[in-house]
């Protein structure tokens, strides 16, 4: 299904400006791959490490959590604590 | 240089050891008598870490040599409880949660009790006075004095 | 991932028992890292730079070589040479290499250079002497901004990632950038804009435990490391990795922890101790020295802020701005980024804008500490809304739960919140009897909000279950804050049987699955959750033994109260079946039982909370008393409410130290001129009132129980707080850290003329 994915504005650089890209995925996973086939120039902040956040919790690594069309999707910069 | 013979007390133990002369009275309780209840956390004498009692006295063991100890009466963490019977203080720390890591906790303990016997009606003023020469940085001591302030009331009440 | 219904009511979770290791902790009994011994161990010792930027030109290490107490020598030579250089943080084994033993170049005052084996602590010492170094001198560079500038010296060619834009100084080596809205419109708004600049100096974690650790590695690529560490599966294949061995072949047992709060995530001397084991073939043990650890091992990054506010007549923010540059020492990993993200995150804003600068400079490699990056944003931010309610006449827990993020607001990083507590405790902050306490003269009140995110991370737990009905439960992350009690309740909470019947153990890297380090405020959460399911996973296999017993199916058997019991009338008439009786010969009805849980739990909840100060400027001498101080925070659901009070103590008076005394002092010679606890002064126990804590619970819709991690928010207010109560104390703004005495006279004099 197509989700929504918002993107920080340091990463519209590198998708010719669009801050709201969409894909075809079930999963993050799915979704973190289909943003790199689209845009190639995502491939080293998504490998840098990012989470996601989906409708609100934040997703540090699962790949496997699903995404659908109704979530409100945020790639953010991979949380490190302390 | 060759090793020197120390004979000391410790804990009411009578033990021997030879250490070379640049050894900390600390170094020579954790490596050669293998009581390692005393840490070292700074080497300087200014986190009491390692604090021992030397002939009923408070002090830092890693200022002290361990030549110095010949024929001294050292007290440390490990003798404060009685067989199964812990000190009051031990009891409280742990019902009061008045340690998170624990690393700082054997000198505290050490210090507190030098504190009780010296004092055995401290202000929070004055506690915190005296232990102002152990560093903890886990606990921002509030919950550490209160352990000291409470059993001080209880072991006066029970006198 | 699915949840299960969540728990509100609890029989064991929300009590204060004792913590499973306190005996051994008031004895002295419990072994922290430098507390292990080994037949023929040999003591390691590590030379250090003396210079902050030096290209080394030879390493002679043959007098030491020759020496007969030295048994073996080591370089970066001794390490793995496949370990790859990537840009930014995708090439971190490198980096932590690099840091771990120096390359081409000495990169700061403390860098390591070379370390022996010897068979003495002393003899290790004095064979350092015996190691001839020759080193070129470089410029260095210390200062945050000034190493972003044209003329600073390069510290690495080519570490910049893809997020650095063009024309930067090739010490900017990664840049944020995030936001929404637009700034410009909403300061046209604002009835008063105020811009303002900040700094704040590094300061250490300053565990009282220096970093130890013992190690043993054969030629056979097979080793054992003790170490005292927050995360021992990092540990194990961060070594593996620099010393060139499988991962698996390398076992290590975290020690007693003697304080981390992020500075105990990374390696800094085992690799050293591994790498000396091999080559002399016996145990090696090596323990920093306070000034080593100091010098050498991970800081805070310093900050150097912008910021930029616009506020209505009534309160309203319009608009808000911030650019945050940080240095993390000689590598990549400043959290700039984090700076950036949790900055302006309490509030809700319709027009809000962040960037956010990793740079380089001659420094050690900066590590976390507790809500790494977010206290320094928390400073900037919080000191400019206290300025602008002060101006305008507002006051400042209003304007606060003005503006509040609150559920469904848009998070300043993008996200919308889920279900959020920063309302609740600036509610309780504004009901609570400290708010309205009379100030005496001389005195001011500060406060301020600070967010965290919290973290999840993979975790692994096994329980298992005795014969004779008592439990083991063993957890992969090591027990920084009295984590086992907690860990003990949710269990017991499952299980039904007392709490003194289950040993919690923090297990080695052999004897349990993959684990992510004790971080992020991640372990009441994430092993807390994976407690509770590898519980209910054995209470499965019970309630099938009581079944099996019954002859009824096994969905016609619920866990109650440490019992099997039928779940109905209908499912037949029963006695509750004990959980000590199914055990009493689970060998014979099926074999032993155990619950596992494996997984990276997602869906920690983020935390907010607000602290209350008041402190008293003397203006005579500059120092400053903090005469009261009040914690409140969001917890979700205190597990054990002691030791969650312990974590809003503990951050407060770190925070405190932070603001008032601590910074890394360095020389025009780039050398810390102030490695040891004396001049590095922390708070201690003269220094400090009572600290009060609020305990707020709005659960987290993520955890079974509603557990927010709670470890790290406490940091984060309170560097604003004191600023803004020393502020209004003082009758000056204070805009950079630590306001030390000489400090604040001098922002005095400068007031007064």
């Amino acid at each position: 299904m197509t989700v929504k994915v918002h993107l920080w504005s340091g990463l519209r650089a590198l998708t010719g400006g669009q801050a709201v890209v969409e894909v075809e995925a079930t999963t993050i996973g799915g979704m973190l791959r289909e943003l790199v086939r689209l845009y190639p120039a995502l491939q080293e902040p998504i490998d840098a490490g990012v989470s996601v956040s989906v409708d609100g919790r934040i997703m540090a690594s699962d790949l496997t959590a699903p995404v659908a069309a109704e979530n409100e999707i945020y790639l953010m910069q991979r949380l490190r604590g302390g | 240089m060759s090793k020197l013979h120390v004979s000391t007390t410790v804990n009411g133990d009578s033990v021997e050891f030879l250490c070379d002369p640049r050894e900390t009275l600390l170094d020579c309780l954790r490596d050669k008598l293998n009581l390692t209840g005393a840490k070292e956390g700074c080497g300087t004498g200014d986190c009491g870490a390692c604090s021992v009692t030397v002939d009923g006295r408070l002090v830092c063991s890693c200022l002290m040599l361990g030549v110095e100890a010949d024929g001294k009466d050292i007290a440390t963490v490990e003798g404060m409880a009685e067989g199964e019977e812990l000190h009051p203080l031990q009891k409280k720390f742990i019902e009061y949660a008045a340690l998170q890591c624990g690393i700082c906790t054997p000198g505290v303990l050490v210090a507190a009790k030098a504190l009780l016997e010296k004092n055995p009606n401290p202000t929070e003023e004055e506690a915190r006075y005296w232990l102002a020469g152990n560093l903890c940085r886990c606990t921002g001591y509030d919950k550490i004095i209160r352990a000291v302030m409470d059993t001080a009331a209880d072991m006066r009440e029970a006198s | 991932m699915a949840l299960d219904d969540q728990k509100s009511v609890f029989k064991f979770v929300g009590t204060r028992p004792d913590r499973p290791d306190g005996l051994d902790k008031v004895t002295g009994r419990a072994k922290f890292g430098a507390d292990a011994y080994a037949a023929g161990m040999l003591h390691g010792a590590i030379l250090r730079s003396p210079h902050a930027h030096a290209r080394i030109v030879k390493i002679d290490a043959s007098k030491a070589e020759a020496h007969r107490d030295v048994k073996a020598v080591v370089t970066r030579a001794d390490f793995s040479d496949k370990v790859e250089f990537k840009p930014g943080l995708a090439g971190e084994f490198w980096n932590v290499l690099e840091n771990v033993m120096a390359g081409e170049k000495a990169l700061y005052d403390g860098h390591a250079v070379a370390a022996v084996a010897a068979t003495s602590a002393l003899a290790a010492r004095d064979a350092l002497k015996l190691i001839e170094v020759e080193y070129e001198v470089l410029p260095h560079v210390t200062d945050v901004d000034k190493a972003m500038a044209a003329d600073a010296p390069v510290i690495r060619e080519g570490a910049a990632d893809y997020s650095v834009p063009e024309g930067l100084h090739p010490n900017v080596v990664r840049y944020h950038e995030s936001g929404h809205g637009d700034v410009e419109a909403g300061f046209a708004e604002a009835d008063l804009v105020i811009e303002d600049s900040f700094t704040t100096e590094a300061t250490h974690q300053g565990y009282i435990e220096p970093h130890a650790c013992l190690a043993s590695l054969g030629g056979d690529g097979k080793g054992e490391l003790w170490c005292c560490t927050q995360g021992h599966w990092i540990a194990q294949k961060t070594c593996a990795a620099l010393l060139g061995i499988e991962t698996a072949q390398l076992r290590v047992t975290a020690s007693e922890i003697g304080g981390g709060f992020g500075g105990k995530t990374t390696v800094f001397i085992e690799p050293v101790a591994l790498a000396l084991s091999r080559k002399a073939n016996r145990p090696v043990k090596i323990v920093m020295s306070r000034s080593e650890v100091f010098r050498a091992t991970g800081p805070t990054s310093s900050a150097s802020m912008d910021i930029k506010i616009g506020m209505k007549k009534d309160g309203t923010i319009t608009a808000a701005e911030g650019i945050f540059r940080l240095q993390g020492g000689a590598f990549p990993g400043a959290p700039g980024d984090m700076t950036a993200m949790c900055a302006f995150a309490p509030y809700d804003l319709s027009n809000v804008r962040q960037v956010g600068y990793d740079v380089m400079a001659n420094r050690p490699k900066q590590a976390a500490y507790r809500a790494p990056g977010a206290p320094m944003g928390a400073f900037a931010v919080e000191s400019v809304l206290d300025e602008l309610c002060n101006q305008l006449g507002l006051d400042p827990l209003d304007v606060r739960l003005k503006n509040a993020a609150h559920d469904g607001s848009k998070a300043s990083y993008g996200p919308t919140y889920d279900q959020i507590g920063l309302v609740k405790t600036l509610e309780e902050a504004k009901a609570h009897p400290h708010y309205a306490a009379p100030l005496k003269p001389g005195q001011g009140r500060g406060i301020s909000c600070g967010f965290w995110f919290n973290h999840g991370g993979e975790t692994s737990v096994s329980l298992a279950l005795s014969e004779d009905g008592s439990a083991q439960l063993m957890v992969g992350t090591p027990d920084i804050g009295g984590s086992r009690a907690s860990m003990a309740l949710m269990a017991v909470e499952v299980l039904g049987i007392p709490y003194e019947n289950i040993r919690v153990t923090v297990a080695d890297t052999a004897t349990l699955g993959y684990n992510d380090v004790s971080h992020g405020s991640r372990v009441t959460y994430a092993s807390g959750l994976a407690t509770i399911k590898a519980a209910k996973h054995a209470v499965e296999k019970l309630c099938e033994r009581a079944a099996a017993k019954w002859g009824i199916p096994v969905d016609a058997v619920k866990w109650e109260d440490g019992c099997a019991v039928p779940s109905g009338p209908n499912a037949g008439d029963f006695d509750p079946l004990p959980l000590a009786d199914i055990t009493a010969n689970m060998g014979a009805t099926g074999g032993p039982i155990s619950g596992h849980f494996e997984a990276t739990p997602e869906g920690a909840g983020v935390s907010f909370g607000t602290h209350i100060v008041d402190a008293e400027v003397d203006p005579e001498t500059g120092k400053t008393a903090i005469t009261r101080y009040t914690v409140i925070q969001d917890a979700g659901k205190a597990i054990h409410p002691a030791y969650v009070e312990g974590q809003y103590q503990g951050g407060a008076a770190q925070g405190i130290g932070w603001a008032l005394n601590e910074e890394y002092i360095y020389g025009e010679d780039g050398r810390l001129q102030n490695s040891i606890f004396l001049d590095y002064r922390i708070p201690v126990a003269s220094d400090l009132p009572m600290i009060d804590t609020v305990i707020v619970e709005v659960p987290n819709p993520g955890h079974p129980f509603g557990v927010r991690g709670v470890g790290e928010t406490g940091i984060v207010p309170p560097l604003a707080a004191i600023a803004n109560a020393v502020s209004n104390a003082a009758g000056v703004r204070m805009r950079d850290l630590p306001m030390s005495p000489p400090r604040i006279l001098a922002a005095l004099k400068a007031r007064d003329g």
